[in-house]
């Protein structure tokens, strides 16, 4: 420890446009007629995804877990009737630091009845727009179109050894150990490395239509020939600020899913975590037809003091908390 | 031997790397969306000093590499060897001239140095900052012309050459930055 650990490392100026924010998002939803609503931080379950790793914790011998998103909970109040609602929240992913990672970072989370991803889409941009509180441009790419443009790959034909020659010639360097079946990790690093890095920086890029094996808890759709999900992000240049999906409301389709994962957590010797049955059961009770999104919003606030790095946002960010 | 997860990754981190010893420069956590984790790290070669790129997938383990910053004492050269002292346990340890390199030019007997050892062994030797050298050979001084521009090359004891001031004369003790190369001062 230094002798100025104590003090923060986000600058006065950097509280108070998050206060004001804050302040502008609670107004757009309030217009909007969308609740604002709290949900646990601590659960007795978590997310069986073995990419998406959750802090655990123990409340006197009962083991559980701290959120990752509040997803699940939110989820359950809309199949219990509670119309569109949104939540601002602190959420955790252990282990994930860096220059746009903090392990505990702040997600703001809504859900709408009735909307289809465009109409989703829309309203992130008129969110974003509301939180930087000025006028801003937003382009759509197709993910597949997206990579065959700017990353010469197509995911949805190509296998992994042809992604990691792309990834080669860009003069990146790739991981020894991913081996050529881990598809989905090619997807992951070539998308990074090679599209998403070229994404304009004075202007929101939204990425739409997913492969199917990066659902996550988006539906899948038939488009043409090809199965696509209905999920997008959206970009400010390379850094990812949102990911929104048209949700998976079919509670059997839900648990193949999660079996899948755990599968998957199994074989690569990653702690196995309970499902969470309240809130399978709930989708088996009926979530209506919504979509839902989160945004990140230390990031969209790097966005707006035009900052590269998370730790200039936060008052004090792992190293110091 | 110990091992380092990614999660551990820092600036300063010594890992083996292709049987090598290197310390970590930078260390970016690469993580789309829902997707698999990597972490992006700059590495030095702490023997070559070369710098490249290299990709682990999260949550991989690297070899830690027994790598030790140590202050050592110059003591001489026999030809093959540079001799360094521990001045708390008198131990002394031979450089080779792979790990001396260039910094040979600099090195004065009874300076501080900064070794890097691998195993026991050095594998870098880097000199002081600023060391003070004398001028064994340069061309005569101009008397007088203390003010103006011109430099000339002066050649000092340890082997280094340095652009100086038409001024310096043979004999006189020069403050030099062994990072640039470059005189400093005369000292007095």
């Amino acid at each position: 420890m230094s002798a100025t650990d104590w003090r923060a490392v986000a600058p006065q100026s950097a509280r108070i446009a998050r206060a004001a924010l804050l302040a502008r998002l609670r107004e757009y939803f309030s217009n909007a007629g969308v609740l604002e609503i709290d949900t646990p931080v601590f659960s007795s379950a978590t997310s069986p995804d073995p990419q998406v790793p959750s802090f655990e914790a123990n409340n006197a011998g009962h083991f559980g877990y701290l959120h990752t998103s509040p997803e699940y909970p939110m989820k359950r109040l809309l199949a219990d009737g509670s119309g569109d609602i949104y939540q601002i929240a602190k959420v955790f992913r252990a282990g994930e630091h860096g220059r746009h990672h903090n392990p505990e970072f702040t997600l703001l989370e809504w859900y709408r009845l009735d909307f289809n991803l465009p109409a989703l889409m829309q309203e992130v941009h008129r969110v974003i727009a509301a939180a930087l509180n000025r006028p801003v441009e937003a382009i759509q790419l197709d993910f597949r179109q997206a990579c065959v443009d700017l990353g010469g790959f197509d995911p949805w034909v190509d296998g992994a050894d042809k992604m990691r020659d792309c990834l080669l010639q860009g003069g990146h360097s790739v991981p020894e150990s991913m081996g050529l079946d881990e598809v989905d990790g090619w997807i992951d690093l070539a998308f990074t490395q090679l599209v998403a890095s070229q994404f304009p920086s004075d202007r929101l890029t939204f990425v739409e239509g997913y492969p199917p094996s990066q659902a996550a808890l988006a539906r899948i759709e038939t488009r043409g020939d090809q199965q696509v999900a209905a999920r997008f992000e959206a970009y400010w240049s390379g850094l990812e600020l949102a990911n929104g999906f048209h949700e998976l409301s079919d509670g059997d389709e839900q648990r193949a899913r999660f079996d899948a994962e755990r599968a998957k957590a199994e074989a690569s010797g990653a702690p196995q975590r309970p499902v969470d049955e309240r809130f399978l059961a709930a989708l088996q009770a009926g979530l209506p037809d919504c979509s839902g999104v989160a945004i990140g919003l230390d990031r969209l606030l790097m966005v707006l003091q035009q900052v590269d790095d998370i730790n200039e946002v936060l008052n004090f960010p792992v190293a110091r908390a | 031997m110990a091992n380092y997860s990614t999660s551990e990754f820092k600036g300063g981190l010594k890992i083996m790397l292709d049987g090598q010893p290197h310390t970590i420069v930078e260390n970016e956590l690469v993580k789309p969306g829902k997707g698999q984790a990597f972490n992006r790290v700059k590495v030095r070669n702490l023997k070559t000093g070369r710098t490249i790129e290299k990709t682990f997938k999260s949550g991989e383990s690297v070899e830690a590499a027994d790598v030790l910053e140590t202050e050592l004492q110059y003591l001489y050269a026999d030809g093959e060897f540079w001799h360094f002292m521990n001045t708390t346990n008198f131990e002394q340890l031979g450089a080779d001239a792979a790990a001396v390199g260039d910094t040979k030019l600099w090195l004065k007997e009874e300076d501080m140095c900064q070794v890097t050892l691998w195993n026991g062994e050095p594998i870098l030797v880097t000199a002081p900052n600023f060391v003070e050298l004398k001028v064994t050979e340069t061309d005569p001084g101009m008397k007088g012309d203390t003010a103006q521009g011109g430099t000339k090359p002066a050649y000092l004891e340890t082997g280094a050459v340095v652009k100086v001031p038409l001024f310096i004369e043979e004999g006189e003790m020069l403050r030099c930055d062994t990072r640039s190369g470059e005189y400093v001062s005369r000292v007095k």
